[in-house]
């Protein structure tokens, strides 16, 4: 392996691409031959930085110095000056006040800027999600082979079992315990599947970990696999993350290429392959039976529960089905041990959550911070405040399945316990955050128009639970809803919330619930008032 | 990627084509189709009929798949397919006026197709770049932050 001096990262996402990141790419590589630096310096595109005002980013390590945004013609000064002479190119760097998610952390290695916790993200954005090499370098399938040589299987759930992890696509259910479900139901043909359908408005946490550390996942499906007993996976993952398939199938060849995947692994008799499954548009398969209703082939609808996957999943055999962020903690947790995951967020919801920030406030983006940071301490410190100094009003988190936060609950810490306490849920990972302009009703009206189009229609209660709740909370914001169309809209999300087959129509009605528990003062203004206090519905008389 | 209109053997073509790649099983269906849909545009009754004889599956099987899945359409499409996102992080962040000017200008509702063929307009659920709402997809171009203003010369682009 060549010796490396220098590692210059280019940011590959699309405002990236659209300002000429690869133009700028090209003459990087360019410059860095023409002084004969080709062997000591690695170039490579990074996808999403994080940021994108100051696009497209050249980031040089191991100085941490960051540059953007970069013109073309700016790139032979920066190679002769930076990689060349080994002093910072003046006036190309990127202003740091500006520079939060990723960047930050970048720089927070400089202490300039509040640091975040990588645990999952740790590699991405650092390394060429193409390479297998460079995954090496950065401890690569060492947990895996520690998996296999040195370790029972049960060993592994115990150890996840200590550590704490819960699953991270909303439910939070204990990983390690679930692994014991599937290791314990006897059988001699078992799967993993990686649940990768992300459909959660507002979540892009694992298309990131997907584009940035593939391999992560392969070694953590195989970790799984060995674990619970399987010798056959899958990774379903939505149709629309048509880069994020490619670096999977790249990272599956080049494993397979390696022996990580395929017959006697290291040596031993553990065998394990690995399929890539695409969906095709459809956001209940984000849910794990409907999930492998598809990847049997058929309309993603869910199966009745119990028998749960882990006795009777894809093929009618025992399978382990975990989200990407929850798979990606499994390295790291067998690496360094569970003493050290704990020593990340809260005692009962240990390590780290990655987070999409969006809505109005400064600076949207991701972040991976420790279990049990606050809302306030996230749009202070990750978002820079609220736009235009409006106020902060609510937040929705997790996608359309979380809830509705409102500011008097914004010092929640954030972890399964205390936010199940606030009778709030934390979801998968979104957090938009909303200010004063926003209107409840309108806001719960489009995520009810979501539930109702994405309700696979299987069952009753939330086929039409759905389409009614939205037609009365359009009458709502059209001017021409009654008060007893409260106490309907609150029987509805009852109803869904205990006679629906899944999750999906048992939280669809959370947003009706949060709003006329936290805001039912701007509700009732819409039907006495005819007014909308914000502004924002069009309240024109129309009935439904 | 515009679509041009095809025929009947380059329908069964299609099909033959993904069938190869990923294998007659009905654990591959999905793929299957969401490959011809690619090719073909959309998944025309002859096409299905295909897939079924080769993978031994029930028509009715066939076709309740391919009317369950967003990304599949078993109607043709306009040559240029525009989704727009109309999840609450896109909707919040400014998606309600870029969805007035796209109707505005291609005098479309959603899920329509122009008389011309050029344009079918389709609302979508979160497509995974909501860092840049509002969001909207035309074919395989993603375009991010859009502003109501630049809706016009984002069309214009397209032919």
């Amino acid at each position: 392996m060549k010796a490396i001096r220098s590692m210059v990262l280019v940011s590959s996402d699309p405002v990236s691409i659209e300002r000429g990141a690869n133009d700028i790419y090209k003459s990087l590589q360019r410059e860095i031959k023409s002084f004969g630096l080709e062997d000591e310096i690695s170039l490579t595109m990074v996808g999403d930085v994080g940021r994108n005002d100051a696009a497209p980013l050249v980031i040089v390590y191991p100085d941490a110095v960051i540059y953007g945004p970069v013109d073309e013609k700016d790139v032979h000064f920066l190679v002769e000056e930076h990689l060349y002479k080994g002093r910072i190119a003046a006036g190309l760097q990127a202003p740091v006040r500006e520079l939060s998610g990723k960047i930050a952390w970048l720089s927070s290695r400089k202490g300039t800027l509040p640091a975040e916790q990588r645990i999952v993200l740790e590699r991405a954005g650092l390394i060429d999600p193409d390479s297998i090499d460079e995954y090496f370098i950065h401890d690569g399938y060492q947990a895996l082979a520690k998996a296999v040589t040195e370790m029972k299987p049960a060993e592994i759930c115990d150890l996840l079992e200590k550590s704490g992890l819960r699953g991270r696509g909303g439910a939070g259910f204990p990983t390690g315990t679930k692994w014991r479900f599937v290791n314990k139901t006897p059988g001699s043909k078992k799967y993993v599947v990686c649940n990768a359908d992300e459909s959660e408005p507002g979540t892009f946490k694992d298309r990131l970990i997907l584009e940035g550390d593939p391999h992560s996942i392969v070694e953590a499906l195989a970790i799984a696999a060995y674990a619970v007993g399987a010798d056959e996976g899958y990774i379903y993952i939505r149709g629309e993350y048509t880069l994020a398939q490619q670096r999977l199938h790249r990272a599956i060849e080049q494993a397979r290429e390696l022996g990580l995947l395929g017959k006697n692994i290291f040596g031993t008799d553990f065998s394990f392959d690995l399929h890539v499954h695409s969906g095709a548009g459809a956001y209940i398969c984000g849910e794990e039976t409907a999930l492998i209703e598809s990847i049997e082939g058929k309309r993603g609808e869910p199966r009745a529960r119990p028998p749960y996957p882990t006795t009777n999943g894809l093929w009618g055999k025992p399978t382990l089905v975990n989200n990407v962020e929850t798979l990606a903690n499994v390295p790291p947790i067998l690496r360094h041990g569970p003493e050290w995951y704990r020593k990340f967020g809260t005692p009962s919801s240990p390590g780290t959550k990655v987070y999409t920030i969006l809505g109005n406030v400064n600076t949207t983006g991701l972040i991976e911070v420790p279990m049990g940071i606050t809302l306030r301490e996230v749009i202070a410190i990750y978002a820079k405040g609220m736009k235009h100094n409006k106020s902060f009003k609510l937040a929705q988190t997790g996608g359309s399945s979380g809830s509705i936060i409102p500011a008097s609950l914004q010092d929640t810490p954030m972890d399964f316990d205390s936010f199940a306490k606030a009778g709030v849920a934390l979801g998968s990972g979104a957090l938009l955050i909303c200010d004063e302009d926003t209107c409840v009703v309108d806001l719960a009206r489009n995520l009810l128009n979501f539930f109702r189009k994405e309700s696979c229609g299987k069952c009753t209660p939330c086929r039409v639970g759905n389409q009614r709740a939205f037609e009365i909370l359009t009458n709502i914001s059209e001017g021409t809803g009654s008060l007893k169309d409260l106490d309907d809209l609150m029987s509805l999300s009852n109803q869904l919330y205990q006679l629906s087959n899944c999750g999906l129509g048992q939280t669809a009605g959370a947003p009706i619930r949060d709003i006329l528990t936290y805001f039912r003062a701007e509700v009732e203004a819409h039907i006495r008032l005819k007014v909308c206090p914000t502004g924002v519905c069009p309240m024109s008389g129309k009935k439904i | 990627m515009a679509i041009e209109q095809k025929d009947g053997k380059q329908v069964k073509e299609a099909v033959n084509t993904a069938i190869q790649r990923y294998g007659a099983t009905s654990d591959e269906l999905i793929p299957i189709l969401n490959e011809v849909n690619r090719a073909v545009g959309y998944l025309p009754a002859e096409a299905l009929d295909e897939i079924s004889r080769q993978l031994k599956l029930p028509k009715s099987q066939l076709f309740s798949v391919a009317s369950f899945y967003r990304m599949l359409s078993t109607k043709p499409r306009g040559r240029h397919v525009i989704q727009f996102c109309e999840n609450a992080p896109c909707h919040v962040a400014g998606g309600r006026e870029v969805w007035q000017a796209l109707t505005d200008e291609l005098h479309l509702k959603d899920e329509e197709t122009s008389a011309d063929g050029k344009w079918s307009l389709v609302t979508t659920s979160c497509l995974g770049i909501c860092g840049v709402g509002p969001v909207m997809v035309i074919d395989d171009d993603i375009y991010g932050n859009v502003d109501p203003k630049q809706v016009p010369s984002i069309l214009a682009r397209y032919h």
